[in-house]
Parts: structure tokens; C-alpha cells; sequence
């Protein structure tokens, strides 16, 4: 009989169900076109190969790679960043039948834990390290990492990375093949199917050597950060194909010896700035428009909040800007680090007509949710008489609470009529000032190029906001 | 015939899968999911010959299941 069967599907060297957070229980936190999720997969599917889930001990660094263990059903340590290869030294030396995989990012082993990795490597430790190099520390927003390329903007250079300034991108692999006891090393991709492939089995003989007691195994798997390359996930693939192999070489460092070729900076730019530089690096809050001011009614006390990516923060920003441009007194808090991947982000905005004592939000009284898991999770710390605004394009549910003004605004459908697919947070922060009037519309528009900075965006995202007026005005809210 | 299977609501759009698959069995559905996210659909009909690579580069662990038709008990 002809019938169909599971070819490829979910290891079982993963939990059925991740218990991280209430939503989106069998989905992982990374963003969308994350390198660690397709790295993880290969490394579950290993495990399941050879039947080592049971003797798996898996060390998380820190970094976005930090919650593996909500996934790997197999033994799990969370380690100090850097600190891995210590611990698995540790673990190793004391329970010598289990299998220790260092799993660790650029920031973590290249950068913080430099010196923990070459000595566990020169000392030879019969260990798995597993080097996830995306040339950037991501779980903190995008700051340069030893191994970001020459010229190369991050939050930290802003002129793009210089060599006299900010030495040169790192080749980890290269510094394992100058010592002599690993006994393999390997450079690998994500970005094409062949690459994974090598990958894959480069990742299988890694373990396999740990497993036949032969030393330490140390496999650099480069991968993509489409976030804070400001890529979309197949941009990403495509340039580290093209571009980011020129830099970090791909093969098996124990065979064949790669020479890395050293890249001139060839673009000029400032070493250290001078005042004038940083008044220009810095003028974006000394161009805000100071205003008359206007009494507030109320000390508005807001939590906004949906997925990571849902321009949460920006939102925030806008409010706190606004607030500004008035003269109030605010204070803008955002959530911070790994729990904003994939998960409930959000942010705390206070505007108050007094000095703001903390910028902290536990009961507000205003509460935008752009998605289902933030109404669950903020519904009942709202004050009485709060106003909620709720994304029903994406919010299914309605609000249970009946000592609040609740309005329903299809914020996402909005912004994607207006060609905008990620601009829900304008309809939602447009809706809030339109609705409960602390902030007048021009201010709002005045203060949109302010914040959201991409000059493409800006006529569609002034257009929205006029769009925002007109839906909330045919539909009797304002 | 082979066949794809999509969760939908594990998908987030990142559009991988629709970049490598080497018959081009994969599409935007131009619809949203519980996240937020346009998801993919697989494309029924078509040359799918069950390879894997779509499993393989996508970064959810159970987004996506190959299923392969051949000769059962």
C-alpha cells in the first residue's frame, strides 16, 4: 500500500512542548530567520543519531542562545557568560561518560570568555564546542563583537568598525589551528543548503569524537542575525555567501591550513571623535521642538507591549518624545535582553507634569496590547478606569475587565493597508493620544520623523496617522 | 505525493524555506498568523520530492514535517 510517511520532522531530542512563557508553547524565542534555530535542529537531530540524549549534558552561554534549555530535553546547565568551557571542563572531569557540548556565541566565547576557551582547547578537553559566529552581540541590541567585520556599523561604531580603533575581526578557527590539542576543527555555514549540509556533518563528527574519547572538537558554525544586520532573513543568507566567507573562510582547519587574508580599511573615518562629531552623532533629541506646555489631566501611566519586533519600544519612544516636545516630564523603561525575542516585549512610558520619581509602571493606567499573551499578562494590573487599547487584528479575545474603557482597534490591518506591515505600533500609539487627548496631533507628527528615522517610511507613516483619525472617527471613538 | 506539512502559527515568515526549496514548492500565504507573522504554505500539486532541505534551513524545530510517500505496511 502507498501511503505517506514522516521524512523529516521534529527531533526527539526536544521537548514536545516549550514551557518558557504561556504563548506560543512549540515555537522557539529567536526571531524570525534566526541561525541558532536551524544550528539547535542540527545539533537535536545528532543527539537522536547517536543515541546520546541520555548522556547529553548541554551548557547554555549567555546570549540569545541562553533559554536552549526550555528546548533540549536532555541534561542542562545555564553557565556565567564566557564561562562554558570551565564548566564543561568541570562537568566532564567529574561524570566522564557524559557528553559536554559548549554551545556559545561570538560575544560569549570570542569576546567575554576568550580566556576560558583557549585553555580549555590547549589543554585538550575531550569536550564538544559548538562556536555560533554571527559577528555581532545580539541578545543586547547590537553591539560590535571581536568578530564583526571591518567597517561594519554597530551600536557601538557608528562610523562602522575600524581597525586602528577597534582592531580586526577575529578568526576563532584560526586561533584553535594554532594550538595543538584539538584534534578537529572546522569552519561551517547556514547560509546554503550545501553549507548545512557540511554542517550537519560536521556538527555528527564533533560529537561522534567526544563519544570515541578523542579530544576536544571545536566547530565554528557561522550564522545569520537578520535583526541586527537590519537584513531580511534571505538578504542575510545570501550575504554571508558572498561576503562574510571572504572574511572567515570555510573548511576543515585540521587538513588543510586556510590563510586568512587581511582586509585594509579602506574607507576613512574618524578614530576618536571631537565635540563637533558627537553633537552630530547626538543631535536627534536637541532637534525635538520644545512647546507650550499644556496641563495633563492625569499623570499617564502607560505599558506597551506585544512581540519583539512589533516596534514596541519605537512606540514607547514616540509616547516619550511627545511628551517631551510638550515640556512634560517623562520617562521611557523598556524591557531588556532575550525576553524581548520572540516574546512579550515592553515598555514603560511615564508623562507627568511633576518630576517622575520612577520610571517603573507595575499598575498602568494606560495599557496598549499589540498582542494575545501582553493582554494576558497586563489585564489585571491595570488601575480602575483605565484606558486599554487592544490590537484586535492580532488580539483575539476581548477584555474581561469591566472597570475599564476598553477600545478594539485592527491596528495591524491598518498598517498593512497602508503598506505598512510592521507600523501597528503608529495606529496604536495614534489611537491612545487621539483618544485620551494628552498629546496633540501635530506634536504626534512633528515627532514621527523624530523616532522613526527611515525617511522612506515617512509620508506612509504620516498617511497613517490620518488614516488612524479617520477609522477611529467613523467608528464614533474620538 | 510528497507532501509538507505547515503549522502555521509556528511559522514566522522568515521565507527560508521558500528561498532553497529547489522546486519552488513553497509560497507566502499572504495570510497572518496568531503572532503576527505571514506565514508559508506549501503548494499542493507540485514537484515536491520530499529532500528535506526546507525542514533542514528552517530555525523552528516543528514549523515544517516532510512527508514522503512510499510503500507502507
Amino acid at each position: 500500500m502507498i501511503g505517506q510517511v514522516q521524512k523529516f520532522g521534529k527531533s526527539h531530542s526536544f521537548y514536545d512542548i516549550y514551557e518558557r512563557k504561556g504563548e506560543g508553547e512549540q515555537s522557539t524565542h529567536y526571531c524570525p530567520g534566526c541561525g541558532h534555530g536551524t544550528i539547535q535542529k542540527l545539533i537535536a537531530q545528532a543527539i537522536d543519531d547517536l543515541k546520546i540524549q541520555d548522556r547529553t549534558i548541554f551548557l547554555s552561554p549567555v546570549g540569545c542562545s541562553v533559554f536552549a534549555y526550555y528546548y533540549y530535553d536532555t541534561g542542562n546547565i545555564q553557565c556565567s557568560h564566557g564561562r562554558a568551557p570551565a564548566v564543561a571542563t568541570g562537568v566532564k572531569r567529574t561524570v566522564k561518560d557524559a557528553i559536554v557540548i559548549s554551545y556559545q556565541g561570538d560575544g560569549d566565547l570570542a569576546g567575554i570568555g576568550m580566556t576560558e576557551i583557549v585553555h580549555a582547547a590547549n589543554r585538550g578537553e575531550p569536550i564538544t564546542v559548538f562556536f555560533i559566529n554571527n559577528a555581532i552581540y545580539g541578545m543586547t541590541g547590537g553591539q560590535m563583537a571581536p568578530t564583526t567585520p571591518l567597517g561594519r556599523k554597530t551600536l557601538t561604531t557608528p562610523f562602522g568598525r575600524d581597525r586602528d580603533r577597534d582592531g580586526m575581526p577575529m578568526g576563532m578557527a584560526e586561533l584553535m589551528q594554532a594550538i595543538a590539542a584539538p584534534v578537529f576543527i572546522e569552519r561551517c555555514s547556514v547560509a546554503t543548503p550545501k553549507e548545512l549540509l557540511k554542517t550537519r556533518k560536521a556538527v555528527h563528527k564533533a560529537l561522534q569524537n567526544q563519544i570515541d574519547g578523542k579530544g576536544f572538537s571545536f566547530v565554528e558554525i557561522l550564522s545569520p542575525c537578520p535583526t541586527n544586520w537590519g537584513m531580511t532573513p534571505v538578504d542575510a543568507r545570501t550575504w554571508m555567501d558572498q561576503q562574510m566567507t571572504l572574511l572567515y573562510p570555510l573548511g576543515n582547519f585540521r587538513d588543510a591550513v586556510v590563510q586568512q587574508e587581511e582586509q585594509p580599511a579602506e574607507h576613512e573615518v574618524p578614530l576618536w571623535l571631537d565635540d563637533e562629531a558627537l553633537v552630530e552623532l547626538l543631535k536627534g533629541a536637541s532637534d525635538v521642538p520644545v512647546m507650550r506646555m499644556e496641563p495633563l489631566s492625569e499623570t499617564q501611566r502607560v505599558k506597551i507591549a506585544g512581540f519583539g519586533g512589533q516596534g514596541v519600544l519605537s512606540a514607547g519612544e514616540l509616547v516619550a518624545t511627545c511628551g517631551m516636545s510638550e515640556g512634560l516630564a517623562v520617562s521611557w523603561l523598556p524591557s531588556y535582553g532575550p525576553e524581548m525575542r520572540g516574546g512579550s516585549a515592553n515598555v514603560s512610558v511615564t508623562l507627568s507634569m511633576d518630576e517622575v520619581g520612577s520610571p517603573l509602571v507595575d499598575h498602568p493606567n494606560v495599557l496598549l496590547v499589540m498582542n494575545g499573551p501582553s493582554l494576558d499578562h497586563f489585564e489585571d494590573q491595570v488601575v480602575e478606569h483605565a484606558l486599554v487599547l487592544v490590537n484586535s487584528s492580532i488580539v483575539t479575545r476581548k477584555v474581561r475587565r469591566t472597570d475599564v474603557r476598553t477600545i478594539y482597534i485592527p491596528a495591524t490591518e491598518l498598517a498593512q493597508e497602508a503598506g505598512l506591515v510592521s507600523a501597528a505600533n503608529v495606529v496604536m500609539v495614534t489611537a491612545y493620544l487621539l483618544i485620551s487627548k494628552a498629546i496633540p496631533l501635530d506634536t504626534l507628527k512633528r515627532c514621527i520623523p523624530l523616532v522613526l528615522r527611515k525617511k522612506a517610511f515617512l509620508e506612509k507613516n504620516l498617511s497613517l496617522v490620518e488614516r488612524t483619525m479617520v477609522y477611529l472617527q467613523e467608528n464614533g471613538m474620538v | 505525493m510528497n507532501h509538507v506539512r505547515v503549522r502555521d502559527d509556528e511559522c514566522k515568515g522568515c521565507a527560508v524555506c521558500v528561498s532553497v526549496c529547489p522546486k519552488g514548492c513553497l509560497e507566502m500565504s499572504g495570510k497572518l498568523n496568531t503572532m503576527g507573522y505571514e506565514y508559508v504554505q506549501f503548494i499542493r500539486g507540485v514537484a515536491c520530492t520530499a529532500c528535506g532541505l526546507c525542514f533542514l534551513s528552517c530555525p523552528e524545530p516543528s514549523a515544517l514535517t516532510v512527508l514522503a510517500e512510499q510503500e507502507v505496511e
